[in-house]
């Protein structure tokens, strides 16, 4: 193989396995180690960097970050990071005089949001403190989109969300309640300098059984109803209540339910339980909460009597290996009182005039381009579930990111494709012999488990939030589990004299001196067997001795220096890896090393 | 030393051994040898070897005198016996600890100065002996525990850190071992585990004492330009000429085993020591020939490593002493030791 090129960002950032997970990049091991040193303000403000929101991602997330933990593959349970986000929420101070603020002297560019939802609130976080005029217009009366109406309160508190966007708001952007745009060619008649589209799938996907249309008033689309609920429009439903459909809103739908009354709950799905949407954790919280699920069943029809809903008809199927074909072996009706489809969702665009440039392809969806967010109308932008269909909030504010450099650069009359790279930064963290910055010891702690309100209490409310939050013993436990995969093993073979050091003291046997050759030979001579070929191997180049090389197996390191700390000749040493993201504002950094101690 | 304890990663993938334990079973406490000390890499070595032959760790006993090389019985197999006794007394203690329970596997760590100072003596006659042993020595050249004063071991001509050049004549275990009627010599290097681990097994499965000269370079006192026992001088100087394979008793053969150019050596156990690459005049049970050829090799400057000689036919003590086939320590007392009236009866038949 060839030497391996650390020098570029590419090859450590995929290293932290967490960060490279992460749509946003956030830079998880960093702010884990804040918390572990109890600078909880310092957390939160690299989190809001990258991610904008850490008090809802911290209960809301999707977290891509977690299946890709390398703790996962190490002791079977990646790091509760996405708790430990909320951690930094829960106990900040006073971070006035931190957050971006806006020029009072504007710099002449106005920009309009469609929608204010994460996407869009993403780009007027980076904009307004560069001095553009920024107008949001919003369907609802409130900020927030899906997140303030799809995600309910037991989950999302409003007090949490009201926080995170008011800090955007604050600065002094033009929000227009009540005002879904009806024509896009009527906004661009305002002459701004540039539109973003960040109106999120706002429909709820329909399904068209017989009896669907025969009581309308019992059959709910899902995202619609949960809307309805957060605006109080609704505050009861029926006891009995079948939910069609196994995504998240599937989940929040159910969990609703419960607090609306229904005592009898059933999760209808029609494929096993390996191919639901919704997140494991959820299927849980659902589970513990008394909701039913229940797998192989294909709605047929909806049941009436008198006309009044009174269940609904499902063939029982059983599925071949891989679930693609199955079989019906049977019919049943499942009485019921209320049905809530929560299928998926889609994006409409009927306010966007065909005649404007902005060209549609397939399934009726604007062409948006995948690296600059412009649509074929040069100044129009699309973001979050707009851009590409459903997807989650921190793809959202990764695309606000992304849209926020494209607006800038098109704002300046720079070329949007011509994007500035990611960057990076090693520094050592060697403090002395064998005395690293970092807290290098492995912690064989388990994953910390969520205390949640006790069932008897948690339905008095609908708002009241299930989960506690980790106390300050599951905080430090759980921080501690971070195998700090950015803290690099950085090599240098001038300086290495083979002495095998390194390997006889590695605890997972990920090093090996070799005679170089391909990938699938080198994966044959390692000292560990390599099973897991998604993770890099580090090769060296030529050792000065025997003309050998390095190899090192990324799998499972678990970066506790003890390579650099038995090598005579600091050929291996401990650098800790930060990833420079460029912004629209350009590449930020919050000073977490210059203040209060090391890092 | 280290600032933590290598800790224990709860891998799935782990390999076991024939008794279900892991590598990570056959280690020691952590290292306080300089970072890069060739002992580490033979610990490592060690380590290996047991794991690889399932040497139950309760069966071996670890035995050392003083020195760097004499701490590093504490780094491999906690669960062993062991005897760290005083300087240069490792041989003794190890043959006394042999005479009584013949069914452990004994290992000698010893070094240059332990082994061929203070120690010789001892040394010399546990090899006359033919003490059913390993003896390990970790041979750097230098006194490295007393700040690096070349030791007995020092070529001359080598350099150390600070000082003249060394104009004594060094002894050489191999050497004297040969004079000494040894029967398992060998010669390795620290940086070379591919080597070492078939040689340290090849010795468990050997009938008496196995001998082993391993060059470790002492990272803070012998590593330097001059050395004649760097890391650089052994990768640029050692002959490989004698390569070899253990094939241990239970194992499978699948290898064709070539007979050009290779000496199959059964041992006394029934696993196999195999010669590849062998000069074809070497003869590794000849003593003459072993010792011209070392002798041709170091007058070029050149240091042979490998498994030298070995003789399976000698006696061990227990052997020569027609002691029973179990341990003595399990002999019951009575038997053992029958009394002041049976000490009374024999000493009648010698009036």
């Amino acid at each position: 193989m060839e030497p391996t090129v650390t020098g570029a960002a590419d090859y450590y950032h995929r290293v932290v396995d967490c960060q490279w997970a992460c749509p946003a990049h956030t830079d998880v091991p960093g702010y884990i180690r804040l918390i572990a040193q109890g600078r909880f303000d310092d957390a939160y403000l690299l989190n809001r960097e990258s991610n904008v929101f850490p008090g809802v991602l911290g209960r809301t997330c999707d977290r891509p970050c977690e299946p890709a933990c390398r703790r996962g593959r190490v002791d079977g349970n990646p790091v509760a990071i996405c708790r430990l986000k909320r951690v930094t929420s829960d106990l900040k101070g006073d971070l006035s005089g931190r957050l971006p603020t806006a020029p009072e002297v504007k710099n002449g560019k106005r920009v309009a949001l469609i929608g204010a939802g994460p996407s869009s609130l993403t780009v007027a976080n980076d904009l307004m403190p560069l001095g553009y005029e920024v107008s949001i217009f919003e369907r609802f009366d409130r900020a927030g989109g899906l997140m303030r109406t799809n995600i309910p309160e037991f989950r999302l508190p409003d007090r949490v969300l009201d926080e995170e966007t008011s800090v955007i708001l604050d600065m002094g952007v033009d929000v227009h309640y009540s005002s879904p745009v009806e024509s896009l060619a009527e906004l661009l008649g305002h002459g701004y300098d540039a539109v973003f589209v960040g109106s999120g799938a706002p429909k709820g996907k329909e399904l068209d059984l017989p009896g669907r249309w025969d009581d309308p008033e019992h059959v709910h689309i899902g995202i619609e109803w949960l809307e309805s609920v957060s605006f109080e429009h609704i505050s009861q439903i029926g006891s009995r209540v079948l939910i069609i459909g196994v995504g998240n809103t599937a989940m929040d739908c159910c969990r609703t339910s419960r607090r609306l009354g229904a005592s009898d709950i059933r999760v209808m799905a029609r494929r096993p339980r390996e191919y639901f949407k919704a997140s494991p954790w959820e299927l849980e919280d659902a589970e513990e909460e008394g909701v039913l699920i229940v797998v192989n069943h294909a709605p047929k029809r909806f049941v009436l009597e008198d006309g009044r809903l009174v269940g609904m008809e499902f063939d029982v199927v059983e599925w071949d290996e891989g679930a693609r074909h199955s079989t019906v072996t049977d019919t049943v009706i499942v009485p019921c009182d209320d049905v809530i489809l929560a299928i998926g969702q889609e994006n409409a665009f009927p306010w966007i005039e065909r005649d404007l440039g902005l060209e549609f392809g397939e399934w009726d969806m604007p062409i948006v381009d995948t690296t600059t967010f412009m649509s074929t109308r040069p100044g129009v932008f699309f973001g979050g579930d707009a851009a590409w269909g459903p997807k989650n909030i921190i793809w959202a504010v990764a695309h606000g990111h992304q849209a926020a450099v494209s607006i800038h650069r098109y704002c300046q009359g720079e070329d949007v494709a011509d994007r500035p790279a990611l960057g990076m930064d090693l520094v050592s963290t060697k403090m002395g012999m064998s005395e690293w910055s970092y807290s290098n010891d492995y912690n064989p702690s388990p994953r910390q488990q969520m205390t949640h309100v006790e069932l008897t209490k948690r339905f008095e409310a609908l708002n009241l939030e299930v989960e506690l939050g980790f106390t300050a013993e599951q905080t430090a436990r759980e921080a501690q589990r971070c195998l700090n995969c950015d803290v690099q093993t950085a090599f240098k073979e001038s300086l290495c004299i083979e002495c095998d050091a390194c390997i006889d003291i590695c605890p997972v046997q990920c090093l090996t001196i070799t005679a170089n050759g391909t990938e699938d030979d080198l994966r044959t001579r390692l000292s560990a067997p390599s099973p897991n070929r998604d993770q890099p191997l580090f090769v060296s180049d030529r050792l000065p001795q025997t003309g050998r090389v390095m190899v090192k197996d990324e799998n499972v390191c678990v970066h506790c220096g003890l390579c650099a700390e038995r090598c005579p000749t600091s050929a291996w040493d401990m650098e800790e890896f930060t990833l420079e993201i460029p912004y629209a504002s350009g590449v930020t950094r919050i000073p977490v090393r210059a203040v209060g101690g090391t890092k | 030393m280290p600032s933590i304890t290598k800790p224990l990663i709860p891998l799935a993938p782990l390999a076991k051994n024939e008794l279900g334990l892991t590598i990570r079973d056959y280690e020691g406490a952590m290292s306080t040898l300089c970072a890069g000390c060739g002992h580490d890499s033979i610990t490592a070595a060690i380590t290996h070897a047991f794991w690889e032959l399932s040497t139950p760790p309760h069966r071996i006993a670890k035995l050392s005198g003083i020195g760097c090389s004499s701490k590093t019985p504490t780094y491999f197999v906690r669960g062993a016996h062991g005897f760290n006794s005083a300087h240069g007394r490792m041989p003794p203690i190890a043959t006394g600890a042999y005479a009584a329970n013949r069914e452990l596997t004994y290992i000698g760590i010893s070094g240059d100065g332990d082994s061929l100072s203070i120690g010789l003596g001892h040394m010399s006659h546990a090899i006359r002996r033919n003490v059913k042993m390993l003896y390990v020595i970790e041979n750097n050249g230098v006194y490295g525990l007393t700040k690096g004063q070349l030791s007995a071991s020092a070529d001359i001509g080598t350099r150390p850190k600070k000082g003249e050049a060394n104009e004594v004549a060094p002894i050489d275990p191999i050497m004297l071992g040969l004079s000494l009627g040894a029967t398992f010599l060998a010669r390795s290097f620290s940086g070379d585990k591919e080597q070492l681990i078939p040689i340290l097994k090849a010795a468990v499965a050997h009938n008496g004492l196995a001998l082993i000269d391993v060059i470790s370079p002492c990272v803070t006192f012998n590593d330097h330009e001059g050395s004649t026992k760097s890391y650089r001088f052994m990768r640029e100087h050692e002959v490989k000429e004698v390569v070899t394979d253990f094939v241990p008793l239970r194992r499978e053969i699948h290898a064709n085993i070539p007979t050009d150019g290779t000496r199959v050596v059964p041992m006394h156990d029934g696993s196999i020591v195999r010669f590849r690459s062998v000069p074809e005049d070497y003869d590794p049970h000849n003593r003459s020939n072993v010792e011209e050829y070392i002798r041709e090799h170091q007058a070029h400057g050149e240091v042979v490593t490998g498994l030298l000689y070995v003789d399976e036919s000698a006696a061990t003590p227990h052997q020569m002493g027609h002691t029973p086939a179990r341990a003595l320590a399990k002999v019951p007392l009575r038997e053992l030791c029958p009394g002041a009236d049976a000490l009374a009866a024999l000493q009648e038949d010698f009036r």
